[in-house]
């Protein structure tokens, strides 16, 4: 029920987030989702992608530091107040979210959301599964 | 002061000979004995004292005199392992305070004169040896110490300081006070005597005209005994060696060889007065050029220049000696390569530190706070080790800036 998201360093400097970009891109790898974390420094990059061992190892042999971890997928209904009620399930179980990021799906009436949970994912998943939340798959993920 | 020299480095090799074990064995080593030296023309066959000399026979291994004649220690600001410490007989003490008193003088201080010392006093030197100086010119001194900005300038107004001692950038950070204060009709200074930090010319001009001063440059280190080896006069074109306690010398660093005045290089001095702690040939890894010229002072005293940097790889931050190898402990301890760099840079007149290194894989983390909170770490550890602290920047490999193939450990960007 987790999904396999990919997570680059990059130095807060012109031209890092490109490079990173067309190197994938230069290896044929679809980007499904994205978000970037910024600070003064530094920035992390993390992507949702087809096969992401693959772009690992494509970002690896030119010298990026990667790593892949496992995040939660979940569908949420495209109007108002629907990713609040989930996270509000989440902070009513005290369960910690690092970060989030949202992205549409190819159907009109939901969004995809990635939720990266500061403790164990599979409790995380027990609550939202006990209060109906859709769980996505790769396949939702990548369908066209 | 040939004459005076000669003699005095005679007994002093005797002195050392008799007293001190561990330079005799370094005498015999190369096969010299006190009778070898007859005049400062022989002072080449003598042997160099280091740094490290010091560290290994910590803390009484050089030591001239029975412990029972030793009446101080002064000691370096260095950190853990690195710390020096210098011994003093009664006779020690008056002679360094002499030379201290020759600075003052040099910087026209007389006994009408209120010296205002404002180094650290304790274990520096900084302090204590102005304190003493004065005394000697017979001035009012007021021993002030390092720090409490507002009290200093109460002091200097109200008791009409006209000479202050201590650090050039404590001096810019008074000046700087004494400018939001309001106080500049009421300061009376006339000189400056600033040392124990590099500082230039142009801080020079900018701290005269502030404080209406003349800034005179002083120096000294604790292993020789502190302020006033050598010192500034109103010629101000370089420091007068006190010649007759301290013979300098120029080397290469590399070939050891002794060096003609006028050439850059290692500057070596041989104290031929102090007893408790009475190094010969003593390394200071400072670099500098000697001259005997005709000054305008009317002194004969030979000058050494501006420092104009290090033969080793010490940096000073913040006045606490820092090895880049001791920074690479604490890295390699965390499993980073050994690519990192030291960006120092003086903001607000106080030196910062940072270390950028390139994070590995282990290091990383997707999230900012995991990141951080690595740099953190090594932040503190460093700390721990070092006394100062740094900031920590993980860089993506590969990032560093490398010259012929060798990367640039050391970024100084401080405008001295």
């Amino acid at each position: 029920m987790t999904i396999k998201q990919l997570s680059v360093f990059l130095e807060n400097k012109p031209g890092q987030l490109v490079e990173a970009l067309e190197t994938l891109a230069n290896a044929d790898i679809d980007l499904r989702a994205l978000s970037l974390a910024d600070t003064a420094d530094f920035g992390i990059l993390r992507v949702i992608v087809p096969n992401p061992d693959h772009a690992f190892n494509v970002l690896k042999e030119v010298g990026y530091i990667v790593m892949i971890n496992e995040v939660i997928p979940v569908a949420v209904g495209d109007k108002p107040g629907s990713l609040a009620a989930v996270l509000r399930i989440l902070a009513d179980r005290d369960i910690d979210v690092e970060y989030t990021y949202a992205f549409v799906s190819h159907s009109k009436d939901r969004a995809f959301v990635i939720l990266r949970i500061a403790s164990e994912n599979e409790f995380a998943i027990k609550i939202l599964k006990e209060n109906n939340v859709t769980l996505i798959t790769e396949a939702d993920l990548f369908e066209k | 002061m040939t004459d005076l020299q000669n003699n005095r480095l005679v007994s002093q090799v005797k002195h050392v000979w008799d007293n001190v074990p561990y330079y005799k064995n370094k005498m015999i080593d190369i096969g010299i004995t006190p009778d070898d030296i007859k005049s400062i023309n022989d002072l080449h066959k003598l042997p160099f004292v280091t740094k490290e000399d010091l560290r290994d026979t910590y803390p009484y291994g050089l030591l001239g005199v029975p412990l029972s004649e030793t009446v101080r220690i002064q000691s370096t600001t260095g950190t853990t392992g690195k710390r020096i410490i210098a011994f003093y007989t009664k006779n020690d003490i008056d002679i360094w305070e002499d030379c201290c008193a020759r600075a003052i003088v040099a910087a026209g201080g007389t006994k009408e004169d209120v010296v205002q010392v404002a180094y650290g006093f304790g274990l520096f030197t900084g302090g204590p040896g102005l304190n003493g100086g004065s005394h000697k010119v017979g001035s009012l001194t007021l021993p002030m110490s390092s720090g409490f900005t507002e009290r200093q300038l109460q002091f200097m107004c109200d008791l009409k300081a006209t000479i202050l001692c201590c650090t050039p950038s404590y001096a810019e950070y008074l000046s700087e006070s004494i400018e939001e204060a309001g106080l500049n009709d009421k300061i009376k200074l006339k000189a400056g005597i600033f040392g124990a930090e590099a500082w230039s010319n142009e801080m020079r001009e900018r701290l005269e005209k502030k404080l209406g001063i003349k800034a005179y440059d002083i120096y000294g280190l604790t292993e020789t005994s502190g302020p006033g080896v050598s010192f500034e006069c109103v010629e101000q074109t370089g420091m007068h060696v006190n010649e007759d306690n301290f013979i300098p010398e120029i080397i290469n660093p590399k070939t050891l060889e002794v060096l003609p005045y006028g050439e850059e290089g290692e500057l070596v001095f041989t104290c031929i007065t102090k007893k408790a702690f009475p190094l010969l040939r003593y390394r200071t890894r400072d670099i500098c050029v000697l001259k005997r010229d005709d000054c305008s002072c009317g002194r004969t005293l030979i000058k050494m220049s501006r420092l104009m940097g290090r033969s080793d790889d010490m940096l000073i931050i913040r006045g606490v000696n820092v090895f880049p190898s001791q920074i690479e402990t604490v890295l390699i301890e965390y499993g980073l390569s050994a690519n990192y760099q030291l960006v120092i840079d003086r903001i607000n007149h106080t030196d910062t530190l940072e270390v950028r290194v390139e994070l590995s894989p282990e290091m990383f983390s997707d999230t900012v706070r995991g990141v951080e909170g690595r740099e953190k770490e090594i932040s503190e550890n460093i700390k721990k080790i070092l006394g100062i602290s740094a900031k920590v920047s993980l860089v993506a490999p590969k990032s560093m800036v490398r010259s012929e193939g060798k990367a640039i450990r050391v970024i100084d960007n401080r405008k001295i």
